[in-house]
C-alpha cells in the first residue's frame, strides 16, 4: 500500500490557482522529496496533506485514509514540521516534549520522550527554557518532537534552512535513521544536495504542476545532468 | 526624504491601519452620542420640574408658598390624597410630591420653621436619573429664598433663624416604588453607586484582561508558528478551542476574584460615612442572586473570550493581536459608562436593545435588577448569553477548520473589493 497517494489536487486562494492537479505517490518507507521555485507550490502541498489546509479538489489518501473525510485519522499518523516552526519559547524543552507527548496517549508515552530526548541530543538543556536556545537547538527540538512519535508519515518543509554544516548534517542523519526504521518521509528543500543526498525519489513542482519525477539518478540520466541542481535549472527553464 | 522622514512614515503606515483606526473612530462616536445625551438632559433640567403638592394648611404663608411652587414648577397634583399624589406625579414622570404641613404657618409664626415633607421620585440610580430631582430641588431653594423675603418685606418676623431658614424640609424618596421615608436621593445615589460599580468595573477589568490573553496568544502562536504543529497534532479543532477558552476563563475568573476583593474593599472605604441600610427596605442580595449574578459574569467572561478567540483568528501576529482587543475593550466599556449615566429600566427603548445586545451588559443589569426582585430580566440576559456564547464558540470552531486560520484576512489582488475581499484568503509564503 502507497503511504501517499495524490491525485489531480487542485488548491485554489480565492481566483489563484496554486496547485494546478498534482498527481503523484510515495511507497512506505520512502525518502520522497518535492524541489521547485519560490512559490511552485511545495509549502501548499505539504500543508495540504498535513491537513491544514483544504482541499478544493482532487483526492488524497495517507496510510489508505481519505485526508478530507478522515482528517483525525491522518493526524495520528503523521508528523508535521514547518519551514520556521517554533516553540512555546517560555517552556523548558523537556516540557515541549512531554507537553506533545501527552496527545499520543493511547502509545507508550515514556518511550516516546526517550527517543525524544535521545533524538534532540540535547543534554542538560533540555532542562533550560526553549527561548534560550540557538537557532539550531531549537531545530533539534522540533525535529525531536517530529520523530519522536514514530509517525508513519513525516512531512518536513525545509528542514535544514538557516542551520550551520554540522547542526544540518545531524539533522538529516536522524531522518535518514529514522525512514530506515520504516517512516515515510515527505519533504521539500531548496537544497538540491539535501536533496539528492536523502531522497529516494523525488517530484520536480513548478507553477503548481509537477513537471518530473524519478530518482535522483534517473532524472540526472534523463536530462542529461550531472547534478540535480542541473536538473532543476533545465526543467524549470 | 530623510532618514527620519523614512523611517516615520514606515511607522505611521504599520501603526495607522484601518483595524486601528475604525474602532477609535466608532468610540468617538459613541461618546459624541452620549454628550448629546446629556445635553438633551440639561436642557431637561432647564424646564420646569414636574411635581404635586398637597398644602394641609390654610395659613396665607402657605398659600403664598402653595403660589410661588406653582409659578416656578408644572404642577400636574394640587389635591388633598397622597397616595393618588404619588401615583399622578409618576404617571407624569415627575420629580417630587410637596406636602406642606398642616402647621406650617403656625410654626412660622411661633418663629420655628414650617415643615414641608418632599417625596422624591427615583426611578434609577443613575447620573441622569438624579437630574429631576435636582431641578426640584432648586426650585425648593428658589420658594425658600421666596419665603425669606418675604418674611422680612412685610416684617412677618424678626428671628433670623426663621428667616434664614423658613422651611423645614424633610427627605423622603420613592425609589422604584419602594417608599424610603428620611431618605434623600443623594444618600441612595452613595450606596447604589457604592454597590454599583464592582460589577461593571470587573466585567470591563476582566474582559480587557483575559481577552487580550486569548487574541495575543493567537497573535504569538502564529507568529512562532506553534499554531500549525497544534493543528497537525490528533486533537479535535473543538478541544483546541475550548482548551484555549477554559484556560483564558479560570485566568478571568481568578483576576475576577481578586478585583473583587480589592474594589470590594476599595468601594467600602468610599461609602463607610453612608448610614443607609438599603437591606431594611428589602433592597438587597441574596445568596441565589448572587450565584445569578456570578453566572452572568461567568457567561460574559465566555461571551468576551470566544469573541477574542474570532479576532484572534484574524490575527497576523503579536504586534496585530494588541489593536485587535480594541472592539472588545469598546464593547465592554459602553454598558459601563451608559448604565453608569442611566438605569437600564430609564433608558430609551432603542437604547435598552442595544445595551442589552452587548452580552458584557447583563451581569452589570442583573445586579441592579436583582436588588428590586426583578429575575425575569436577568433570567432573560443569561439565556441571551448562553446562546450568545454558543453562537461565537460554534463560529470559533467553524473558522479553526478554515484556511482562514493560517492564510488570515487580508485583499486579494484577485478579489473585487467590498465583502469578497473578507473571505478570500491570501497565498501563504
Amino acid at each position: 500500500m502507497a503511504a501517499i497517494e495524490v491525485h489531480d489536487l487542485v488548491k485554489k486562494y480565492g481566483e489563484l490557482e496554486a496547485l494546478r492537479g498534482i498527481t503523484f505517490s510515495v511507497s512506505e518507507g520512502e525518502v520522497f522529496g518535492l524541489i521547485g521555485p519560490n512559490g511552485a507550490g511545495k509549502t501548499t502541498t505539504l500543508r495540504v496533506l498535513a491537513t491544514l489546509l483544504e482541499v478544493t479538489s482532487g483526492e488524497v489518501k495517507i496510510g489508505g485514509y481519505d485526508l478530507v473525510k478522515q482528517a483525525d485519522q491522518v493526524r495520528k499518523i503523521i508528523s508535521y514540521l514547518p519551514e520556521d516552526a517554533g516553540a512555546y519559547k517560555n517552556m523548558k524543552g523537556i516540557d515541549y516534549l512531554k507537553f506533545i507527548a501527552n496527545f499520543f496517549n493511547d502509545q507508550n508515552t515514556k518511550e516516546m520522550l526517550e527517543r525524544g530526548i535521545k533524538v534532540a541530543n540535547l543534554g542538560e538543556r533540555l532542562d533550560d527554557r526553549i527561548d534560550t536556545y540557538s537557532k539550531g537547538m531549537q531545530r533539534r527540538l522540533l525535529v525531536a518532537r517530529a520523530l519522536m512519535i514514530r509517525p508513519k508519515l513525516a512531512i518536513l518543509d525545509e528542514l535544514t534552512t538557516g542551520l550551520d554544516v554540522l547542526n544540518a548534517q545531524a539533522i538529516r542523519k536522524t531522518v535518514k535513521e529514522t525512514a530506515r526504521q520504516g517512516t515515510t518521509v515527505l519533504l521539500s528543500s531548496h537544497n538540491m544536495l539535501e536533496v539528492e543526498l536523502m531522497c529516494d525519489r523525488i517530484a520536480l513542482i513548478n507553477d503548481g504542476r509537477i513537471v518530473a519525477t524519478g530518482s535522483p539518478q534517473e532524472l540526472k540520466a534523463k536530462y542529461n545532468a550531472s547534478n540535480i541542481e542541473d536538473v532543476f535549472v533545465e526543467v524549470v527553464r | 526624504m530623510s532618514s527620519l522622514g523614512n523611517i516615520m512614515k514606515k511607522e505611521i503606515r504599520e501603526l495607522l491601519t484601518p483595524g486601528t483606526l475604525i474602532p477609535i473612530i466608532i468610540f468617538a462616536i459613541i461618546f459624541g452620542s452620549l454628550g448629546n445625551a446629556f445635553g438633551g438632559a440639561t436642557e431637561k433640567f432647564d424646564d420646569p420640574p414636574i411635581i404635586g403638592i398637597i398644602n394641609q394648611d390654610g395659613s396665607a404663608i402657605s398659600k403664598l408658598v402653595y403660589a410661588d411652587f406653582t409659578a416656578r414648577s408644572n404642577v400636574v397634583y394640587n389635591g388633598t390624597d397622597f397616595q393618588e399624589g404619588i401615583d399622578v406625579v409618576m404617571a407624569n414622570d415627575g420629580a417630587a410630591l410637596f406636602v406642606i404641613s398642616d402647621n406650617f404657618g403656625q410654626n412660622i409664626s411661633e418663629n420655628k420653621s414650617g415643615v414641608i415633607q418632599v417625596y422624591w421620585i427615583m426611578n434609577g440610580a443613575g447620573l441622569m436619573d438624579s437630574f429631576t430631582s435636582a431641578s426640584a430641588d432648586v426650585v425648593l431653594q428658589a420658594v425658600t429664598m421666596d419665603l425669606s423675603r418675604a418674611l422680612i418685606d412685610t416684617h412677618y418676623t424678626d428671628n433670623s433663624t426663621v428667616i434664614l431658614s423658613p422651611i423645614n424640609a424633610t427627605q423622603n424618596t420613592i425609589f422604584k416604588g419602594t417608599q424610603m421615608d428620611g431618605v434623600s436621593p443623594g444618600m441612595i445615589s452613595a450606596v447604589m453607586t457604592g454597590q454599583g460599580f464592582i460589577v461593571p468595573l470587573i466585567v470591563v477589568m476582566v474582559v480587557i484582561y483575559a481577552g487580550s490573553m486569548v487574541v495575543t496568544s493567537m497573535g504569538s502562536e502564529k507568529e512562532n508558528k506553534t499554531l500549525e504543529t497544534l493543528l497537525t497534532l490528533p486533537v479535535r479543532r473543538t478541544s483546541i478551542v475550548f482548551g484555549k477558552l477554559a484556560g483564558a476563563a479560570i485566568v478571568g475568573l481568578i483576576l475576577a476574584a481578586i478585583y473583587m476583593v480589592g474594589l470590594g474593599y476599595y468601594m467600602n472605604s468610599l461609602t463607610s460615612g453612608a448610614s443607609l441600610d438599603l437591606a431594611q427596605y428589602g433592597i438587597s442580595l441574596s445568596i441565589f442572586d448572587y450565584v445569578l449574578v456570578g453566572i452572568s459574569l461567568f457567561l460574559s467572561l465566555l461571551s468576551a473570550l470566544a469573541l477574542c478567540m474570532i479576532l484572534g483568528i484574524f490575527t497576523k501576529n503579536y504586534k496585530a493581536a494588541q489593536t485587535m482587543t480594541l472592539p472588545v475593550t469598546m464593547l465592554a466599556l459602553i454598558p459601563m459608562f451608559v448604565l453608569m449615566f442611566s438605569d437600564f429600566d430609564t433608558l430609551p427603548p432603542l437604547a435598552q436593545v442595544l445595551v442589552f445586545a452587548i452580552p458584557f451588559s447583563q451581569p452589570i443589569i442583573a445586579i441592579n435588577s436583582l436588588m428590586f426582585g426583578e429575575v425575569a430580566i436577568v433570567l432573560l440576559g443569561i439565556a441571551y448569553e448562553v446562546a450568545f456564547a454558543l453562537a461565537t464558540m460554534f463560529i470559533a470552531v467553524y473558522l479553526f477548520k478554515k484556511d482562514i486560520l493560517l492564510t488570515g484576512r487580508v485583499k486579494s489582488a484577485h478579489s473585487k473589493k467590498g465583502w469578497r475581499s473578507f473571505l478570500v484568503p491570501r497565498k501563504p509564503k
